[in-house]
């Protein structure tokens, strides 16, 4: 029997030394990322796992978990509950459906770090993070604009929800902004990720004659079909123009290793404090991919221009004068749409065709 | 438009088509698959996999069938040499598929392949209207529309499609008129899963040549409804495929025209029809037109015969 105390009186002594020796050196960081889709989806997902690996570079930043395909709303809190249950104490939930269960498992475990990624609610050890893609949205418009020779460009749509709405807004922004003439059809799919129905979509905005095409989906579907039509595309999410070698013109994309390198940092420096992170290209969180040779070269000056005014500030693609689909003006000359209203975008800017359904 | 539509009516009811044709196969032998969306799945991947290591289109849809046969063959012998659970043993076969393409096909993804292109058939693809929908299409869509006439020829006009429905409707039956029951149920539901395979393989080689996990998007479960829909028979399960490629098209294209009517509308019509459809084909069953296999979803053990 006493044995078997000294033993248990061993062991806690072990464990207590560890402990101390953990508060002596900085934080390791044990990080754990909740994907809403399969790693393998060559979008959203994919690019926060390139991300992740980025991030996993870092010399005190242990081994990563990462799960896949976790279904948004209450079933996600179990599986962010069994990572801090496993010892992580960065957890990043990527998808919008799991705020609340995110701050709900963050309540309960104040000593984890908690990133949501494209949420608003926030508590002192919950952060947000998003990207201003409508900047580099905005400059694939330019492209569209000045490489449509029939002036009808498409756009693939997912679901009709501000953020969508916001990088078509943009786009056609973009478009407008050097060919007021071009218009952008819209077609929605009420899919993330549904490759045949949005090749379909992306097949019928061909059909009514657009030559170029755009779309928001995960899968690059839309950039097959401009491929086989000889049509232009312009990507999303990562660069993937091995799908489209011809038609592919540039794409806006994520690069989301610089910010979760820069978090892994400040929880290991013990810098980190809750914010809402918005990044834009300034801080590189989003870009817009190299332009294909296609593009001529006044065109692609005319891109860096653009895109240098957006990193220094002194070009915002919701920047006054704009209208609305029916013509009215809905943000004056000299005025810049608030980041509020970018956030809760319900409306299509003139040179949209298409409707949202409410 | 209506030539343009009815092109891409086809070519978005091919992959349900064959995985419809497959599950029939199944069901005719009194064997129920819930595995449909897991074998197409495990059809893409093979396929995609296949064409891109040999280069060989044709190789690719072979490797499609070989794949899902084999995947098949774990159903039938759960259901047919054990009697297991058929329900089980199907919804096990479909998580099976998606775990299983998602370990394998982690290195496809990003590849690329050049998919089946069109050819048209000489004089038959100039005609109007019907043209460019029926005959000027890849080689697949030209197999399935050969398929659904062979099914049915091999159904109703050969000994061998005899047996296959006389061990689904009466296993005990057949056996005493000198059919083998375990030998029919087994190849019924390994062949069918094939063809299921190849369903998957259309989406992974024709319509959007690549492979992305998942990239089925619960197409497999339309088709084991659409079974119901077709009554057991391949021309109906053509037309079932080709109703739902087609609504799904149409509301794509109502919005590419910008016309006003709510895209939630159309987007909801595709299920609309699948409920409007179940509903007339139970009225036809209640009234005693039902073409069920009556021994579906039971084993069958000569020890129990009756």
């Amino acid at each position: 029997m006493k044995k078997v105390t000294l033993f248990l009186l061993l062991i806690l002594a072990v464990c207590f030394s560890g402990n101390v020796f953990a508060i002596s050196a900085k934080k390791e960081i044990k990080t754990g990322f909740v994907y809403v889709g399969p790693v393998g989806d060559a979008g959203w997902t994919y690019s926060h796992d390139q991300g992740r690996e980025e991030m996993e570079k870092l010399p005190y930043v242990e081994p990563s978990t990462f799960i896949e395909s976790v279904p948004e709303g209450a079933e996600s809190a179990r599986v962010i509950n069994g990572l801090v249950r496993k010892g992580h104490n960065l957890i990043f939930t990527t998808s919008f459906g799991y705020m609340d269960a995110t701050i709900d498992v963050a309540k309960r475990n104040k000593d984890v770090v908690f990133m949501h990624c494209s949420g608003f609610k926030t508590a002192e050890n919950v952060g947000t993070y998003f990207g201003r893609m409508y900047e580099p949205r905005y400059l694939s418009g330019i492209v569209a604009g000045k490489m449509t020779k029939k002036n009808i460009i498409g756009y693939v749509a997912a679901f009709p929800i501000p953020e969508v709405i916001r990088g078509i807004n943009a786009f056609t922004l973009g478009v407008q902004s050097v060919n007021p003439k071009a218009e952008v059809k819209v077609v929605w799919t009420q899919t993330w990720f549904d490759p045949g129905v949005e090749r379909d979509a992306a097949d019928s905005l061909l059909d009514v004659g657009a030559d170029v095409l755009t779309m928001h989906q995960d899968a690059p579907a839309t950039m097959q079909a401009a491929e086989a039509r000889g049509a232009y595309v312009i990507g999303y999410n990562s660069d993937m123009r091995i799908f489209a070698p011809n038609a592919f013109l540039t794409a806006p994309i994520w690069n989301w290793g610089s910010l979760y390198t820069k978090l892994a940092e400040e929880v290991h420096e013990g810098t980190w404090k809750s914010e809402q992170l918005w990044w834009g290209m300034k801080e590189g969180l989003v870009d817009l991919a190299p332009l294909s040779s296609a593009v001529p070269a006044d065109v692609q000056a005319l891109v860096t221009e653009k895109a240098n005014a957006i990193k220094a500030g002194s070009l915002h693609p919701f920047s006054g004068p704009i209208k609305d689909q029916s013509g009215k003006e809905v943000v004056a000359a000299g005025q810049v749409l608030a980041d509020g209203a970018l956030l809760g975008m319900n409306f299509f800017v003139k040179g949209v065709q298409g409707t949202i359904s409410k | 438009m209506v030539e343009i539509l009815l092109d891409a009516t086809v070519r978005a009811g091919t992959p349900i088509l064959f995985a419809t044709l497959g599950a029939i196969i199944n069901e005719r032998a009194g064997i129920i698959n819930l595995g449909i969306e897991g074998l197409m799945l495990i059809g893409a991947l093979a396929g995609f996999a296949g064409t891109y290591l040999t280069g060989s289109l044709l190789l690719g849809v072979l490797f499609a069938f070989a794949a899902s046969f084999l995947a098949g063959s774990i159903h039938a012998l759960i259901t047919v040499q054990l009697r297991g659970n058929q329900i089980v043993s199907g919804l096990a076969l479909t998580m099976f598929g998606v775990g299983i393409t998602a370990l394998f096909g982690k290195g496809m993804v990003g590849l690329t392949i050049v998919g089946f292109k069109r050819v048209a058939i000489p004089g038959l693809s100039q005609l109007p209207l019907i043209g460019r929908p029926f005959f000027n299409q890849d080689l697949l869509i030209y197999f399935s529309f050969l398929l659904v006439f062979v099914i049915w020829f091999f159904f109703y006009r050969t000994r061998w499609g005899l047996g296959v429905r006389s061990v689904g409707e009466n296993p005990a039956a057949a056996d005493t008129c000198g059919f083998s029951v375990s030998t029919y149920r087994f190849f019924a539901v390994t062949i069918g899963s094939g063809l299921v395979g190849i369903g998957g393989a259309y989406l992974s080689l024709a319509s959007t040549p690549m492979w992305i996990e998942n990239m089925t998007a619960g197409r497999g479960w339309i088709a084991v409804a659409l079974v119901i829909f077709a009554g057991w028979s391949s021309p109906r399960a053509m037309l079932g495929a080709y109703l739902f490629g087609g609504i799904t098209a149409m509301q794509l294209r109502f919005q590419a025209m910008g016309t006003t009517i709510s895209a939630h509308v159309l987007q909801m019509l595709p299920y609309f029809f699948t409920i409007l459809v179940l509903v007339i084909s139970t009225q036809r069953i209640q009234k005693g037109a039902s073409q069920q296999p009556e021994g579906l979803g039971l084993p069958y053990d000569r020890e129990d015969r009756k």
